[in-house]
C-alpha cells in the first residue's frame, strides 16, 4: 500500500491551497492592488499637465509692452494680473506664486522698459526656469530690430524622451505593493496558521517543513507578481507608463519584482515569529513599511531629502528596489546594468533570512 | 465483543514525557489493540494528550518506547504519518477555503487521491460541500475533521476530544460514525471527559491520572471490578436517565443548524 510519496505535489497542494486563500482575503487585494492603483490614478491624473509658473503682475505694472505681450504667448507661464500687493506678498512667501513681475515706463526712453522681477524663495526652481525664460525673452525683443554684428547663436534643443510623473510614481508603488504584500501577508498567514494549530495539523501528515514554507511561498510570489503586471499593464496603457523595451521590459520588472518580494518576504517570516498575539503583528510590520514607504524614494526622489537623512534611505532595501525599476522601464536597463542593486537587496536578504531562522516559530 | 488474544497495533512501554520540570506523564505502559475503540481517560492536565502526540509523532519523547504498527516513533515518523490520521484538539483549517478545497488540500499533502464528496458522504456533509470550516456547526466541525483524518485510509485514527461541546444528538451521532469506523477495521484511539461515551463507545478504557495509568480494562470489567469491591450508588438506580428525557424530548433527530 505504501506508494513513493511525493513532496513536490504536497508543494504543490499547498501552493494552490493558499493561493485560493490569497485571492480571497480582502486585505491581500487591498494592500497589493488596491492601494497602489488608488496613488496611481492621483498622481497619474494630478501629474498629466506637467511644470506651470505661476507668475503674479504688480498692481502698478504697465500692461500694454511687449514683455507682457510675449510672457503671455509662453505656456510654462501663468500670469494673473489685478491682484491686490499684500495677497500677491502673502503667496510669494507660501510659493503660491513662483514670482512677481512689474514692468514700468523708462522716462528717458532707452531702454523702453524696466523689467524688475521679484523671485520666492519658497519656490527657486521654477523661479531659475522663469530667470531664463526672461533672460531669452530680453535678448530677442532688445535684439529684435538689429542685425546681430558678431554672430547669431542659434540655439536648438534636443527632444528628450517626456519624464511623466507616472513614469517616477508608478515603481514606487509597485515597491510598495511588493512590500506589504510581503510583509503583512506572510506575517499573518504563518502566524494564523501557528496559532490555530493549522500547521501542527500539517506536521501530522507526511508533508515536510520545506514544502510548507516553499508551497506558501510560491502562492505569494505568484499574486504579488500578478499584482505587479496588473499596476503595469494599467500604467501602461491608462497612464502612459514608459516601457522603453516594451515586453522585455515587463520580464525584467517582474523579475526584479520576485527579488523584491522575497526578500520582503523574509521580513514577514520574522515578523510572525517575533509577534505575541494577531495585534502586534500590524505595529511590527509598519516599523519595517513605514520608514521603506516614507523614505525609499516612493513618492519624491531621495535626492530631495536633506543630506542627513540620505544615508538613511541608502540602506533600505526598497530604495534600490525602486531604483533598479526606474532604471529598467524608464532608462531601458538590463538586469546586469542594476547589478549594483540587485547586490545590496541579495545582501538584505542574506541577512533578513538569517534572523528569519533564528526567530521564526513553527508551533506556539 | 471481547476478543482474546488480539494483536497489539499500538505498543507503549515506559513512555516518559518532562517539560523543564513537569513530569506531564510518568512511565505509561499499554497496548492497543488492531480493531478497538480504545479510550484514555483522566482529568485535564493528566497527560493524555501529550501521551496522543507523542503516539502521533508531534512531540518529541523524553524516554520510553513506542511502536506503531510495529513502526518506531524514533525512527519512522514518516511512515508511521502515513498510517494514522490525527484528530486534534481544537485544531483550525486553512483559512479561506471551503470543505472540498480542504480536502484536496489534504489529500495533496498525504500524497493519495480521493473524491472529496465521497469524503464528505462518509460524515454526511455532502451539501457542505461549498461552506467555510468556520461556518460549521459544532458537530459539523468535528465530523469534517474526522473525514480529515480517514483520507489516506488509515490503520489507525486518534480522536482527542471530539465530542467536548456538542449536544446530546450531535454527540450521539459522531458516537455512531465512530463506531462505524471501527466496524469498517479501523483502530481508534480516544480521550474523553465523558463516562457514559467511553462505557458506550470503547472497547477497552485506560484511566490515566498525573502521568500514570492507574486503571486499564473493558468498561464492564472496571464496573463489575468496583461492585466486587462493595460499591454502591447512593440513589437507587432507575431504567432511564435525564439524559434519556431529553433524547427522549428533543428527537434523536441529528439537527443541522
Amino acid at each position: 500500500m505504501q506508494t513513493s510519496y511525493s513532496n513536490t505535489k504536497a508543494t504543490l497542494a499547498l501552493a494552490k491551497a493558499s493561493f485560493r486563500s490569497i485571492m480571497r482575503s480582502p486585505s491581500a487585494v487591498v494592500f497589493t492592488l488596491a492601494f497602489p492603483l488608488i496613488f496611481i490614478l492621483v498622481f497619474g491624473f494630478l501629474g498629466g499637465g506637467g511644470t506651470k509658473i505661476d507668475v503674479a503682475v504688480a498692481p502698478g505694472s504697465d500692461l500694454q509692452n511687449p514683455i507682457i505681450a510675449a510672457l503671455e504667448k509662453i505656456s510654462v507661464i501663468r500670469l494673473t494680473k489685478n491682484g491686490d500687493l499684500a495677497s500677491i506678498n502673502k503667496s510669494l512667501e507660501k510659493g503660491d506664486f513662483d514670482a512677481v513681475i512689474d514692468v514700468e515706463k523708462n522716462p528717458a526712453h532707452l531702454p523702453a522698459y524696466f523689467t524688475n522681477v521679484k523671485y520666492t524663495s519658497a519656490s527657486l526652481d521654477k523661479g531659475n526656469i522663469l530667470k531664463s525664460v526672461l533672460n531669452e525673452l530680453s535678448y530677442n525683443l532688445n535684439t529684435q530690430n538689429l542685425k546681430p554684428n558678431v554672430t547669431e547663436i542659434r540655439a536648438s534643443t534636443v527632444n528628450g524622451r517626456l519624464y511623466r510623473t507616472i513614469d517616477f510614481i508608478l515603481p514606487g508603488q509597485l515597491g510598495f505593493s511588493l512590500l506589504s504584500t510581503g510583509v503583512f501577508g506572510t506575517a499573518f498567514v504563518f502566524f494564523s496558521l501557528r496559532q490555530n494549530l493549522v500547521i501542527k495539523r500539517f506536521f501530522a501528515t507526511p508533508v515536510k517543513r520545506s514544502s510548507i514554507v516553499l508551497g506558501e511561498g510560491m502562492a505569494r510570489i505568484g499574486f504579488a507578481l500578478l499584482g505587479a503586471l496588473f499596476i503595469i499593464l494599467i500604467g501602461h496603457f491608462a497612464f502612459n507608463f514608459t516601457l522603453i523595451n516594451g515586453a522585455v521590459t515587463v520580464i525584467n520588472m517582474l523579475v526584479l519584482a520576485t527579488m523584491g518580494i522575497v526578500v520582503f518576504m523574509g521580513f514577514g517570516f520574522v515578523v510572525s515569529g517575533l509577534a505575541k498575539s494577531e495585534s502586534t503583528i500590524p505595529p511590527i510590520s509598519n516599523i519595517i513599511t513605514l520608514p521603506q514607504f516614507l523614505l525609499s524614494g516612493t513618492f519624491f526622489s531621495i535626492d530631495a531629502f536633506p543630506t542627513w537623512l540620505q544615508p538613511i534611505s541608502r540602506a533600505l532595501p526598497l530604495t534600490y528596489l525602486n531604483d533598479a525599476m526606474r532604471k529598467v522601464a524608464f532608462e531601458g536597463s538590463n538586469l546586469w546594468d542594476v547589478k549594483h542593486q540587485l547586490l545590496v537587496m541579495l545582501i538584505w536578504g542574506i541577512g533578513i533570512y538569517a534572523v528569519a531562522v533564528k526567530t521564526f516559530k513553527w508551533e506556539s | 465483543m471481547p476478543m482474546e488474544n488480539r494483536n497489539a497495533i499500538i505498543s507503549v512501554k515506559n513512555l516518559v514525557k518532562n517539560y523543564d520540570d513537569f513530569k506531564a506523564v510518568q512511565g505509561l505502559t499499554f497496548d492497543v489493540y488492531e480493531n478497538e475503540i480504545f479510550g484514555l481517560l483522566g482529568p485535564n492536565g493528566a497527560g493524555k494528550t501529550t501521551t496522543l502526540e507523542i503516539i502521533e509523532t508531534l512531540r518529541p519523547k523524553t524516554s520510553g518506547e513506542v511502536t506503531v504498527d510495529g513502526l518506531s516513533i524514533d525512527k519512522d515518523q514518516n511512515s508511521i504519518k502515513r498510517i494514522i490520521g490525527v484528530q486534534l484538539q481544537a485544531a483550525g483549517y486553512y483559512p479561506n477555503l471551503n470543505l472540498v478545497e480542504l480536502l484536496e488540500l489534504f489529500s495533496g499533502l498525504y500524497g493519495v487521491s480521493i473524491k472529496p464528496m465521497e469524503m464528505l458522504a462518509k460524515v454526511n456533509l455532502q451539501d457542505k460541500a461549498k461552506a467555510k470550516y468556520k461556518a460549521l456547526s459544532g458537530g459539523q466541525k468535528q465530523r469534517f475533521s474526522i473525514a480529515t483524518t480517514l483520507i489516506n485510509s488509515p490503520k489507525i485514527i486518534f480522536l482527542d476530544e471530539p465530542t467536548t461541546g456538542l449536544d446530546p444528538q450531535a454527540r450521539r451521532n459522531l458516537w455512531d460514525l465512530i463506531t462505524e469506523i471501527r466496524n469498517n477495521g479501523t483502530t481508534v484511539v480516544i480521550t474523553t471527559h465523558y463516562m457514559d461515551e467511553a462505557e458506550q463507545l470503547c472497547d477497552r478504557v485506560a484511566f490515566v491520572e498525573r502521568g500514570q495509568i492507574i486503571a486499564l480494562d473493558t468498561p464492564d470489567q472496571l464496573i463489575d471490578n468496583l461492585i466486587a469491591g462493595g460499591f454502591e450508588r447512593k440513589k437507587e438506580v432507575k431504567k432511564a436517565n435525564l439524559e434519556d428525557v431529553f433524547i427522549n424530548l428533543t428527537g434523536k433527530e441529528w439537527r443541522e443548524d
